[in-house]
């Protein structure tokens, strides 16, 4: 589950730096409203998962969505 | 649960109008850098947009548009019983432009007039109150007119939404006829989800008043706009339509008894090709049964489904028996239908100068 999920985030965003659990996502060069827009497809996409803004926006850290996705789908 | 059915009554004509002016969105450059914004094309897909002038309204797009297109079928005004002006965007406040449109297009009196305020789901929601009121044994032919000028709704400043909204609008004749056979409509609102696309001030609720026309900093990232202008939670608008609309679409098919190969072409609304994109994927539809025209014009909201129509499928339509519409957006408000436009007669694409 997790290597998935490392995998399908770094390609949603395009990251081309390796991508630790403790990263702030919001801190990353590559972030941006379109690629939250990616971030939705790829979670719906490959956890048919779905995260409202309100709850989102507690989200800081990859784990926090690592965390989010395993939640879903257990 | 708000779904319609109609026996032999169908779109017979439809005419759009869109402002000469053309928007170059990779030079739309005056607030943000040229990198930036070519990244906001490239994602949403839109390349160019139309805006209205200064005196132009949606109604003189409609006009524009329904004047055409009884000429072209040289209807005799004196027989259209119905006009509905579906906009977000209206002449004024009072009256109805509606109304104002039924003496513009030189109409009877006896022509019932009224608007409709909904967004990106209201070609479709109009659709089905004109088709109802079709079912009456007197009315003899109704005039759909639908025009929104969105371009002046968001601001410029706001890089979440000033790079997507255009104007135009449009015309649809309704008759009846035992070639158009069965149509299916279902109309959805979520009110819950209200300030997911909104103006806060302007209305009653938060009357028009010097704070509401100042032009604020509204988050991190420096966007601006005032409280008469429309912001938009766009992600929680993808996540909505990836839950409700696949379902919608879905069952719709259902209702009609078709599997998704049979139909001949989806129209969605025109929102951003991102979006539009994942969506059909999803819904694992046929990529060359999905007309595109974001491109040529953005967003135009409810304007967007009959003009994606008019400018893409010309030519086409005697193939198309069954078109599923589907529209959503502001409200939140959704709607599709499946109907057939085989018979339906296009006028060229008018522009408005």
């Amino acid at each position: 589950m997790q290597d998935k999920f490392i995998e399908a985030f770094k390609e949603a965003l395009e990251l081309e730096n390796e991508v630790n659990l403790s990263d702030q996502f919001r801190d990353y060069d590559e972030w941006d409203s379109l690629a939250r827009l990616s971030l939705i497809a790829m979670l719906d996409d490959e956890f048919e998962l779905q995260i409202e803004n309100a709850q989102f926006e507690k989200l800081e850290t990859v784990e926090d969505l690592l965390n989010a996705v395993k939640k879903a789908s257990a | 649960m708000a779904e319609l059915r109609f026996q032999n009554i169908g779109i017979s004509g439809l005419a759009a109008a869109v402002p000469a002016n053309t928007i170059d969105n990779y030079a739309y450059t005056e607030h943000f850098p040229a990198e930036d914004v070519r990244e906001i094309v490239e994602k949403t897909g839109i390349k160019e947009r139309r805006f209205a002038e200064p005196h132009q309204c949606a109604s003189d797009f409609c006009f524009a548009a329904a004047d055409r297109l009884l000429n072209d079928l040289s209807v005799d005004r004196s027989e259209i019983d119905l006009l509905i002006f579906v906009s977000q965007t209206p002449d004024y406040r009072m009256p109805a432009t509606a109304v104002i449109l039924q003496d513009r297009l030189g109409l009877d009196k006896s022509t019932a007039a009224f608007d409709l305020n909904l967004g990106c789901s209201a070609f479709i929601y109009g659709l089905s109150v004109v088709y109802s009121f079709m079912q009456q044994g007197a009315f003899r032919k109704a005039l759909l007119l639908d025009g929104e000028t969105r371009s002046r709704v968001y601001s410029p400043k706001d890089r979440k939404t000033g790079f997507l909204f255009g104007d135009g609008g449009v015309a649809a004749l309704i008759e009846k006829g035992d070639h158009f056979g069965e149509s299916f409509f279902s109309l959805h609102s979520d009110g819950s989800r209200e300030s997911l696309i909104k103006i806060d001030a302007g209305g009653y609720r938060n009357p028009s008043n010097a704070e509401t026309v100042k032009e604020k900093v509204v988050d991190e990232y420096g966007n601006m706009r005032s409280d008469e202008q429309a912001y938009m939670n766009g992600a929680d608008v993808f996540n909505f339509v990836l839950r409700e609309i696949p379902k919608t679409v879905k069952n719709i098919l259902a209702t009609a008894g078709l599997e998704r190969e049979q139909v001949d072409f989806f129209v969605f609304h025109q929102a951003n090709s991102y979006m539009n994109s994942y969506l059909a994927k999803k819904m694992k539809v046929d990529p060359e049964k999905v007309p595109v025209s974001l491109d040529k014009f953005g967003n135009t909201s409810s304007v967007s489904i009959p003009l994606t129509i008019v400018s893409e499928l010309q030519g086409v339509l005697p193939s198309a028996k069954k078109v599923l519409l589907c529209g959503f957006g502001v409200g939140l408000s959704w709607a599709a239908s499946i109907l057939s436009l085989e018979q339906c007669y296009l006028s060229e694409l008018i522009e408005v100068e």
